[in-house]
């Protein structure tokens, strides 16, 4: 899979390399893209970004689940992808660190580049690539070892830590970060299985912040978790935006709306809008997006 | 009538009970609110006309042949009947024969007997028939009055059910418990004559006894110890075969192989454990033991030719499907999740597996090598075959040791006398095998359950 991943993704680099920097409404009339007709409605794509992708289609065996979705994602910001149930957010957020690896009949195509290196070419170690992009899932699945050790995992397996001290500082700053340091401070070697729902997503993510990642994707992080635990967690994502790029992807739009800068409205497989939150919310300009706002579906 | 169609007209009448009851509520529901569906009266009328009936049948077969005896001793004259116990039984047994074989016998006592026999029988048969009938048919009656159409016809057929499943595994629990008890007794009068701590510590296995009491050699010795070094032996060196084999090929099944290859390779492996051990035996004996004492003695080791390691091995061959599967099992219940989240933070595949995966499942992969073993302590047919005769205290696995079981099949194969202690010491051997394997299993199921509790 990733032989022919690299493939299509060198040979488009070699066909059009100045693509990255043109309007989407070109790109998406180019020869190499089959599902042409769509176009984005706003700006989904930046200056300078932090992560660029370029023509993403995702296939699931035959199944195609992503259509030549092109978007970036800014520095220091928080970036949420909404849509309805099926509409391919999730399958997104996994290609920005190969995650799709895992998935044995998934086939990704498209340029991607996180600070202008391509994250899918030959040189690429997934495994290194998910240190600098990681990744916070729908449930809380914390590893069933103590939550020193669930936090201390990371930067054990990459070798952050030289000294037993180094590593302890580590994991309690990263306790901190994650706000959950004051609450387990007295039970580092407690199982972290045992800790509620609300505090082991805080402990993924502390596991996460330990590993000191440049983006940090969020795939619902909060949906099974209760309001207070949410309001806590989305606290937190606006703290984490100082130091971390942050996608998240998410089924409130609430949520969406209080933590996110931009939005990313997703739809069969498609972005059909990105903008401001505030305009996303305020004044979509797609008739889909207005829909899925007001609640006609979803 | 006899059982068989007894069995047949119960059948049969239960069957109309259910199709007039059922139609009967559908009718009566009709009308007026059922508080059950109508097939369950259907049920619970079939039952009401099956059970009591079969019960009947049950017991008369219990209590028919007691029954025809004791008309058989009152058909004797007294001149018989007054010898004794022992002489009447054996007269009641060549009636027995007489009645079986259907001989006309010359002895008028004889004939008597078994013309009172017959009559008995026949009247016997004739009431139970009666008797089934009016209970089969009572119970249809019954079905069909309005008590029963106004009654909770559901929670009536449940309560059967339950205590039928309970039934079945009672069945279960009480057989186990009549062998553990029947292997006690005669333990027990095993050592009634040797001395426990004898038995237990004793370091010297020479199973015989005089038939005469001033025969050579009559002192036997009677300590197991060696017999549990030999087991302990031949079960340590099946686990080093069968462990790291088994849980490594779980963990490639499991982990790294494709859906395809795991759908050929595990049922593959899984073959191994539908090997008789018969088989084994065979192979253990005429292939594995020949090639080890060659190759050791090609090295200059001197080698038994029924050698502990070849039945180790060959042992170790066979429960590595149970370790592999059990382990495979275990892995692969670990929640994806874990993968993910372990992948998701820069791990890779191998460190994944390795702090992640297996210490997830380790209380299920300890808890399958558990019972391996207590599979490997009891198996029996491969070292009868393959591990040889001489009780040795030995940690060398390249000399021949004996096992309990061997030693068990040996005490009681051919003819034996069954109140001596040198038959008796198989049921003690049997009973301390039983208890190793029982403290295997419970420690093994322990742990089992304290992994689920982990997730769920």
């Amino acid at each position: 899979m990733s032989t022919n991943t690299t493939a299509t993704l060198s040979q488009s680099f070699r066909a059009k390399p100045n693509s990255m920097q043109e309007d989407i409404t070109n790109d998406a009339t180019s020869e190499s893209s089959e599902h042409s007709q769509h176009i984005t409605i706003g700006e989904n794509i930046l200056e300078n970004a932090k992560f660029t992708t370029r023509n993403v289609n995702v296939y699931y065996g035959e199944k195609q689940a992503i259509f030549d979705v092109s978007l970036d994602i800014d520095h220091n910001e928080v970036i949420a992808l909404i849509g309805p149930s099926g509409c391919g957010k999730s399958t997104y957020l996994r290609t920005l660190n190969r995650m799709n690896d895992t998935i044995s009949n998934c086939r990704v195509t498209g340029d991607f580049l996180l600070d202008n290196e391509d994250i899918y070419s030959k040189k690429m170690d997934p495994v290194l690539l998910r240190a600098r992009v990681g990744m916070v899932f729908q449930k809380p699945n914390p590893f069933p070892k103590s939550i020193y050790d669930n936090v201390a995992y990371g930067p054990r397996l990459h070798g952050l830590a030289r000294t037993n001290s180094e590593l302890d500082e580590i994991v309690i700053t990263s306790l901190e970060k994650a706000g959950l340091f004051k609450e387990v401070k007295d039970r580092l070697n407690e199982p972290g299985t045992g800790l509620s729902g609300g505090q082991q997503q805080r402990l993924c993510i502390a596991r996460t912040i330990a590993v000191s990642p440049e983006v940090i994707l969020m795939d619902e992080p909060a949906s099974a978790l209760d309001p207070i635990a949410t309001a806590i967690i989305e606290e937190l994502i606006d703290e984490l935006r100082e130091n971390f790029t942050i996608a998240i992807v998410t089924h409130s739009m609430q949520q969406a709306a209080r933590v996110s800068q931009r939005t990313a409205y997703f739809h069969l497989g498609k972005i059909i809008e990105v903008g401001e939150t505030s305009q996303i919310f305020t004044n979509p300009r797609h008739q889909l997006t207005e829909n899925y706002i007001t609640g006609k579906f979803g | 009538m006899n059982s068989s169609a007894l069995l047949l007209l119960i059948t049969g009448l239960s069957v109309i009970a259910f199709i007039t009851a059922r139609q009967r509520a559908y009718i009566h529901g009709a009308s007026s609110k059922l508080k059950s569906l109508p097939k369950h009266y259907g049920v619970l009328t079939a039952l009401w006309s099956g059970i009591p009936a079969l019960v009947l049948i049950l017991s008369w077969m219990i209590f028919q042949p007691a029954y025809l005896h004791q008309q058989i001793i009152q058909s004797l004259p007294e001149s018989i009947t007054i010898k004794g116990e022992d002489s009447l039984s054996l007269y009641i047994n060549t009636i027995d024969l007489a009645i079986a074989n259907g001989e006309a016998s010359d002895d008028p006592v004889i004939q008597k007997a078994i013309l009172s026999f017959n009559d008995a029988e026949k009247k016997s048969r004739i009431i139970l028939t009666i008797l089934v009938l009016l209970l089969s048919l009572s119970g249809i009656i019954f079905g069909l009055t309005k008590k029963l159409l106004n009654s909770h016809a559901r929670v009536g057929v449940e309560k059967v059910v339950k205590g039928f499943l309970a039934l079945c595994s009672a069945v279960a629990i009480f057989t186990t418990v009549g062998i553990v008890l029947s292997v006690l007794f005669e333990a027990l009068r095993f050592f009634e004559s040797i001395p426990f701590t004898d038995f237990m510590f004793g370091t010297s296995w020479s199973p015989q006894t005089a038939i005469r009491s001033d025969q050579v050699g009559s002192s036997g010795s009677f300590g197991a110890i060696p017999l549990f070094v030999g087991t302990m032996l031949i079960s340590a060196i099946a686990m080093l075969i069968a462990v790291p084999i088994g849980l490594l090929s779980a963990i490639y099944l499991s982990e790294y192989a494709s859906a395809r290859f795991r759908s050929i390779a595990k049922p593959a492996l899984e073959l191994l454990a539908g090997i008789p051990t018969v088989v084994y035996g065979f192979f253990a004996a005429l292939s594995v033991a020949p090639f080890i004492r060659n190759v050791g003695e090609s090295i200059g080791l001197s080698v038994a030719s029924e050698s502990a390691l070849a039945a180790g091995i060959v042992m170790g061959v066979m429960i590595i499907p149970f370790v592999s599967s059990l382990s495979d099992d275990v892995i692969t219940a670990v929640p994806q999740s874990m993968r993910d989240g372990s992948l998701g933070l820069g791990a890779t595949k191998s460190e994944t597996i390795k702090q992640v995966i297996i210490p997830a499942a380790l209380p299920g992969i300890v808890g399958g090598v558990l019972l391996a073993a207590s599979r490997a302590i009891g198996e029996t047919m491969i070292v009868v075959m393959a591990a040889g005769m001489a009780a040795k205290m030995t940690a060398n696995p390249l000399d021949a040791v004996t096992t309990v079981t061997v030693q068990i099949v040996t005490l009681l194969t051919g003819d034996q006398e069954f109140d001596s202690p040198k038959t008796l010491a198989a049921f003690a051997l049997g009973l301390m095998l039983f208890l190793t394997t029982l403290i295997l299993n419970v420690i093994a199921l322990h742990i089992v359950r304290k992994y689920r509790e982990q997730y769920e």
